[in-house]
């Protein structure tokens, strides 16, 4: 009975090391599996993974409009104070007020790419881009106005 | 046909005419020696870029590619950054081990080369004992690892010694078993006299199941006692921050780093030349026009080919397997490959006096 064990004990553990070299021998002969990216020099090719998160973004279509609607759900999401929504109020056409936003400010220098304010938008204004080369002489310039001038809220978002 | 045999002849005939006896044996051994130190530079450089080709591609990524063509000359890049560096001695080691130590690892290996056959007759020394004289210098080893760990006067380094003099003591005893096996088979101790058995057929494939019980138990065995992963508990970089070499920097540091590829080098060339058939071409029984077209393959070639073919095969274990520890080590060598390794000599030595082998 024993024996019988102990034998069963050398063989599994035998088929699982060939396992584990055929897993990495299929890698070694297989050189197209190989996924390191040659940063500086394919800088034109560079494929990134689909959830890397480099900075938020504010996606405005092509007559520069956004989806912000000035709610400040992000700036209460986020843990560290990074993003700061400047509201203003709009006069609609009945002659309403209504709450839009002036200037949406984020500071990627204190940014730590947690998602949390792409998550809490409710209309899907913010997004994270995939650039990743952010250095810059002056800090100065991390902080960074997400809206566009003279941009407006598309139609529709409530 | 290229052959190193009729190169050492000539070059033997050429000094006998020239000097008288004396000189020209001197003259053969400083040629030998300069051979030996040659080989040991080319291996190492070779070695090293070898397995970070290796590990990176297992690894799914491209490893050294910027030096030289294919990153090529990236080992040479390292060795001159090692020549450039201060030989740092500790304040309290223990000076004259200190600087000893990685010296002997070095004369272990270089001793260890002698009863190599390389190629068909290009041997330094064809020892009648060649086996035993293999199992007894590579247990040298050890001293100059201890020696190395004691004399750093560093705790990490002694514990490091400590595990792999643990570890090259129990793993020499499935070594020489595994290795007795093909002696059993052969009724030689003699290099030459086994690779001469293997004119048929090498061992792996003549001496049926028990052989190659017997070969992995060497390949695990000597892993191990070349303290490579994932038998690196000496070195144990994660633990004990290298090891017996924590100490060490510069050249001596290179020396050490140089031992172990070349103790790789020569336990595959070991494996290669009992398992495996030396430099003999692979032969297949009675096909007579197969068997011509692999003699026309140089010997060397034959010889070269099958070690490297063992060195990768080590360094896919290293890349692959994960690490022990130091209990599963010394459970893995006394519960499992001695008891297989005595019941398996015991397996060869039926096969051998039936005669069931071919």
């Amino acid at each position: 009975m024993f024996l019988k064990d102990y034998i069963k004990e050398v063989t599994g553990g035998v088929v699982s090391l060939l396992k584990g070299m055929r897993k990495t021998g299929y890698y070694f002969f297989h050189p197209k599996e190989i996924i390191t990216e040659q940063y500086p020099d394919n800088r034109a090719t560079l494929k990134l993974a689909d959830r890397f998160r480099g900075e938020v973004v504010m996606t405005h279509d092509e007559n520069n409009e956004h989806a912000c609607t000035g709610c400040t759900a992000c700036e209460l999401a986020c843990p560290n104070g990074t993003i700061k929504v400047v509201t203003k109020f709009d006069i609609t056409p009945e002659g309403k007020k209504k709450k839009a936003v002036d200037t949406f400010i984020y500071h990627l220098e204190l940014c730590t790419m947690c998602n949390l304010c792409i998550q809490a938008c409710p209309t899907d204004a913010i997004k994270m881009a995939q650039t990743f080369e952010h250095s810059v002489y002056d800090r100065s310039q991390l902080t960074k106005q997400l809206n566009k001038p003279g941009s407006k809220i598309r139609e529709g978002i409530e | 046909m290229f052959s190193l045999e009729g190169l050492t002849n000539m070059i033997q005939g050429w000094l006998n005419s020239h000097f008288n006896p004396t000189i020209a044996l001197l003259i053969q051994c400083a040629i030998v020696v300069l051979l030996a130190i040659t080989l040991f530079a080319v291996l190492g450089l070779v070695l090293v870029l070898m397995e970070r080709k290796v590990a990176a591609h297992i690894q799914i990524r491209l490893g050294p590619n910027r030096v030289g063509p294919g990153g090529m000359l990236q080992t040479v890049a390292d060795t001159i950054k090692l020549i450039m560096k201060e030989g740092l001695t500790p304040d309290l080691a223990d000076k004259f081990l200190f600087n000893l130590a990685p010296f002997l690892v070095m004369i272990v290996a270089m001793l260890l080369l002698a009863p190599i056959a390389f190629a068909k007759n290009f041997q330094i020394w064809d020892i009648n004992i060649g086996v035993l004289y293999i199992s007894a210098v590579s247990s040298l080893s050890v001293i100059g690892i201890l020696m190395a760990g004691w004399a750093s006067n560093n705790k990490y380094s002694l514990l490091g010694a400590m595990r792999s003099g643990a570890q090259i003591v129990s793993y020499e005893l499935s070594a020489g078993l595994a290795v007795l096996t093909v002696v059993v088979l052969t009724g030689s101790l003699q290099l030459s006299d086994i690779i001469t058995s293997q004119q048929d057929g090498w061992w792996l494939f003549k001496g049926h199941i028990p052989v190659i019980i017997a070969f992995v138990i060497f390949i695990i065995a000597v892993t191990a006692e070349t303290n490579r992963a994932p038998f690196d508990l000496a070195e144990a970089e994660s633990e004990l921050t290298a090891g017996f070499h924590t100490e060490y920097s510069g050249m001596k540091f290179a020396l050490f780093f140089l031992a172990e590829y070349i103790n790789i080098f020569i336990v595959c060339s070991i494996g290669a030349t009992l398992f495996l058939g030396g430099w003999m071409p692979l032969h297949i029984g009675h096909w007579d026009a197969f068997n011509h077209l692999m003699d026309y393959i140089p010997s060397s070639v034959w010889f070269m080919g099958k070690t490297f073919f063992l060195i990768f095969l080590i360094m896919w274990f290293r890349w692959t397997f994960p690490r022990l520890r130091v209990d599963q080590l010394l459970n893995l060598e006394w519960k499992y490959l001695l008891p297989i390794s005595l019941f398996n000599i015991l397996l060869v030595t039926v096969v051998a006096i039936m005669g069931w082998h071919f």
